[in-house]
């Protein structure tokens, strides 16, 4: 047995880990040693990777390309590929994953399973929407071939299915042309919720990537957004490759009051300075938060939660404001405060987070039951909103909010494999 | 350790690799990998019985006919169960066979073409397990103990010409031959790092290379420590 956390530490209990190494021998392996949970690198923030007392069949072991078509950009990959290592490898090639997450440390699968977004879903939509298609394995032996036109049902099913319809074991993703690593970035700070809207409507048609950072301790409404597009440059900044990491586990959090106040209040003011375009790396631009390893390890031994979610675009304004002000007013805060707006696509999953609407992205140290009554004071707002929580980030939910605001779970659940149960299934299907 | 070491040799400069392994089909699945990392490399693969001499001779005569070889990596090994070797001697003798014996016949075979040549260099994968025979997995120790003895004689006899041989000891680390220690939550070195030491220490020359570095302070200690205080020690 081996302790594993997931990327809050909220937990580290003994799990039995099946370490997967061949694509060849991974059905025997979960058929053996079912029921489990697929285990990627653990960068989901609550327990949709985990599986107490239970098995867990760790992927980062299937990390091999199959086959590559350079024309086209359709890349076929082992599940258990990391996101680096693809970019790495097509960069010099002309080509890009066209949606990454806030950190490139996550594989293939772990992508398609919570079907993540980026910052471009306004201009591309999620990870799924680029998959041609992929490999389901189910424990009971069975391999499914599906995609957006072939067994669609399982495809959708399996995109966002958070780990439940069976292992995947590999994928065909289809990449972005691109003229190289760079990118044109401009940050622009604002002092309202209002003119982040309109900053965020007003960037959507011409740039391809935005986000924006909230500082939602000093209650002041400022926030800086960054937008970027890719630029056709012969030469810029290289990212430095160097990482420090947090080396050991401080015993309290030294995230609090103070040090929350003075960070966001320091990064706003950075950023204030560094207004303005720039021409920087695609590491530098979507993953800052990578060259500093473990940083997870700052809220110290009782972890921390991520709350994210998105409420409809109509009801966007008033929600957002009014958990903001919950938020500010609970003193929790929180240092990443995320702020983005996502398209209008629909997302293919039936599962999938994403929807036509805003989505915010906060941490909070696990400061037990006043965490819990805060989750539960902004719940009821996003309930409201008709919005939802990410199951990436998601430790706490309810079944019953759960069943409330993802419309098509009762769908999703005939395609459950009956060999696959994690932490999350348990807490919010029951099994 | 040696599709790692692959990985990071191909990302630097276009190579021509040939895999040699038991099954076809597994080196394979590498070398669509690599093909993919490394479009201008070149990667073939070969099936051989690792245990035979005379197919061995046969496989660095075929090789080295079509052209001299840079670098030889000699990465094959599998952790036996050393209960299961002391009362079953067939596993015993399996174990020492393909642990101990099989390197060293492909290292003779290469060391011979590469001496004609007067150049190239040979890098066996032994072990830190060679370094002093335990309790917990002796068999497999003495077969390693086997290879370093091997190639320190090896150097012995290459030194002062082209030829260089390169001894790789690497602690417990993250692979398949590993996996259920993985599971008893054992501490192991992530394969990724390793490998970079490997190929690090294999460029910069050095005849001994214990991978991660802090394994060479450990062994000397090891080495070292008086019996009655190494018997208690439950390792
Ligand atoms: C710093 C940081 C920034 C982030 N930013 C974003 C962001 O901007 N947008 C976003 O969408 N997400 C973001 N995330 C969340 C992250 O992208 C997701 O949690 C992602 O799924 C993690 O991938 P993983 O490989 O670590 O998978 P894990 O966390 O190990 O697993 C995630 C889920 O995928 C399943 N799974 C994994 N592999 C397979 C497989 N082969 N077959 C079937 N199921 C599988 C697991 O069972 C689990 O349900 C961020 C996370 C971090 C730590
Ligand atoms: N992992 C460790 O902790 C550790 C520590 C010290 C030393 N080492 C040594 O490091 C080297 C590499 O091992 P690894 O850790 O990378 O393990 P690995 O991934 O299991 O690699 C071992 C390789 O040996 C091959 N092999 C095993 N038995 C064989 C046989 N009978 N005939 C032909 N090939 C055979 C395997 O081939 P298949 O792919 O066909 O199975 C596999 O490619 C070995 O010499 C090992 O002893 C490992």
């Amino acid at each position: 047995m081996v302790a594993v956390t997931s990327w809050g530490r909220l937990s580290s209990a003994d799990h039995l880990v099946a370490s997967l190494r061949s694509r060849f021998d991974a059905g025997e392996v979960i058929k053996a040693t079912k029921p489990g949970i697929a285990y990627g690198m653990g960068r989901s923030y609550g327990d949709a990777c985990l599986n107490p007392g239970g098995v867990l069949w760790e992927t980062r072991g299937l990390d091999r390309f199959i086959r590559i078509d350079i024309e086209r950009g359709r890349l076929v990959c082992e599940a258990g590929v990391l996101l680096r290592d693809i970019q790495e490898m097509t960069i010099a090639r002309g080509w890009i994953l066209p949606v990454t997450p806030g950190t490139q440390l996550v594989t293939v699968g772990g992508a398609i399973a919570n079907d993540i977004h980026g910052k471009n879903h306004h201009s591309r939509g999620s990870f799924g929407d680029h998959i041609l298609g992929l490999t389901l394995l189910r424990t009971d032996g069975e391999v499914i071939e599906c995609g957006p036109h072939l067994r669609r049902e399982w495809f959708c099913a399996t995109v966002g299915g958070v780990g439940l319809t069976g292992l995947i074991l590999t994928a065909e993703i289809q990449l972005q042309r691109v003229s190289g690593p760079w990118l044109n970035a401009e940050t622009i700070p604002y002092q309202s919720l209002d003119e982040f809207f309109e900053l965020a409507d007003g960037s959507s048609s011409e740039w391809e990537h935005t986000v924006s950072w909230f500082d939602c301790v000093s209650g002041a409404g400022r926030g800086l957004f960054i937008r970027g597009n890719y630029v056709d440059v012969s030469s810029g900044p290289e990212p430095s490759g160097r990482s420090i990491s947090v080396p050991v586990l401080p015993p309290v959090s030294v995230v609090n009051a103070l040090t929350l106040r003075a960070f966001n209040s320091g990064y706003f003011n950075i950023g204030r300075l560094r207004a303005g375009c720039s021409v920087v790396h695609y590491e530098s631009f979507f993953y800052p938060l990578d060259s500093i390893l473990k940083w997870n390890r700052i809220y110290g031994p009782k972890g921390f939660f991520q709350y994210q979610c998105v409420v409809p675009r109509l009801a966007a304004k008033e929600a957002i404001a009014d958990i903001l002000k919950a938020i500010a007013k609970s003193g929790l805060g929180s240092f990443l405060a995320v702020l983005k707006t996502f398209g209008n696509r629909e997302s293919q999953g039936m599962l999938s987070f994403p929807c036509h609407g805003v989505t915010l992205a906060l941490d909070f140290p696990n400061k037990g039951k006043n965490t819990e009554l805060l989750f539960n004071r902004l719940d009821a707002i996003v309930g409201e909103a008709g919005g939802r929580l990410y199951l990436a980030k998601d430790a706490r939910m309810t079944r019953s909010f759960f069943e409330a605001t993802y419309p098509r779970f009762q769908e999703f659940l005939t395609y459950r494999d009956p060999g696959v149960s994690s932490a999350m299934s348990r807490r919010l299907m029951g099994y | 350790m040696a599709e790692q070491c692959a990985r990071l040799w191909i990302a630097g400069a276009p190579h021509q690799i040939i895999l040699v392994g038991r099954n076809f089909a597994r080196a394979e699945v590498v070398a669509a990998d690599l093909r993919v990392r490394s479009p201008v490399t070149n990667v073939e693969c070969i099936e051989v019985d690792f245990c035979s001499p005379e197919k061995i001779q046969h496989l660095a005569d075929r090789i080295f006919s079509g052209g001299a070889v840079d670098l030889v990596l000699i990465a094959h090994g599998v952790l036996p169960d050393q209960q299961q070797c002391q009362i079953d001697l067939n596993a015993c003798g399996e174990a020492l066979d393909i642990n101990g014996i099989s390197p060293v016949l492909f290292a003779e075979a290469f060391a011979g073409h590469m001496e004609k040549n007067n150049s190239g260099t040979i890098a066996v994968i032994s072990s830190v397990a060679g370094d002093r025979g335990r309790r917990s997995n002796y068999v497999y120790g003495a077969a390693k103990g086997m290879v370093t003895r091997y190639v320190q004689g090896l150097q012995h006899r290459l030194s002062g010409t082209g030829v260089r041989a390169v001894l790789i000891k690497p602690g417990p680390t993250d692979t398949p031959m590993t996996l259920h220690l993985k599971q008893q939550g054992a501490r192991l070195a992530p394969v990724q790092r390793v490998a970079a030491d490997i190929v690090k220490g294999i460029a910069a020359g050095r005849l001994v290379i214990y991978v991660p570095a802090k394994w060479a302070l450990i062994m000397n200690v090891v080495r070292h420590m008086p019996k009655v205080l190494f018997d208690r020690l439950n390792i």
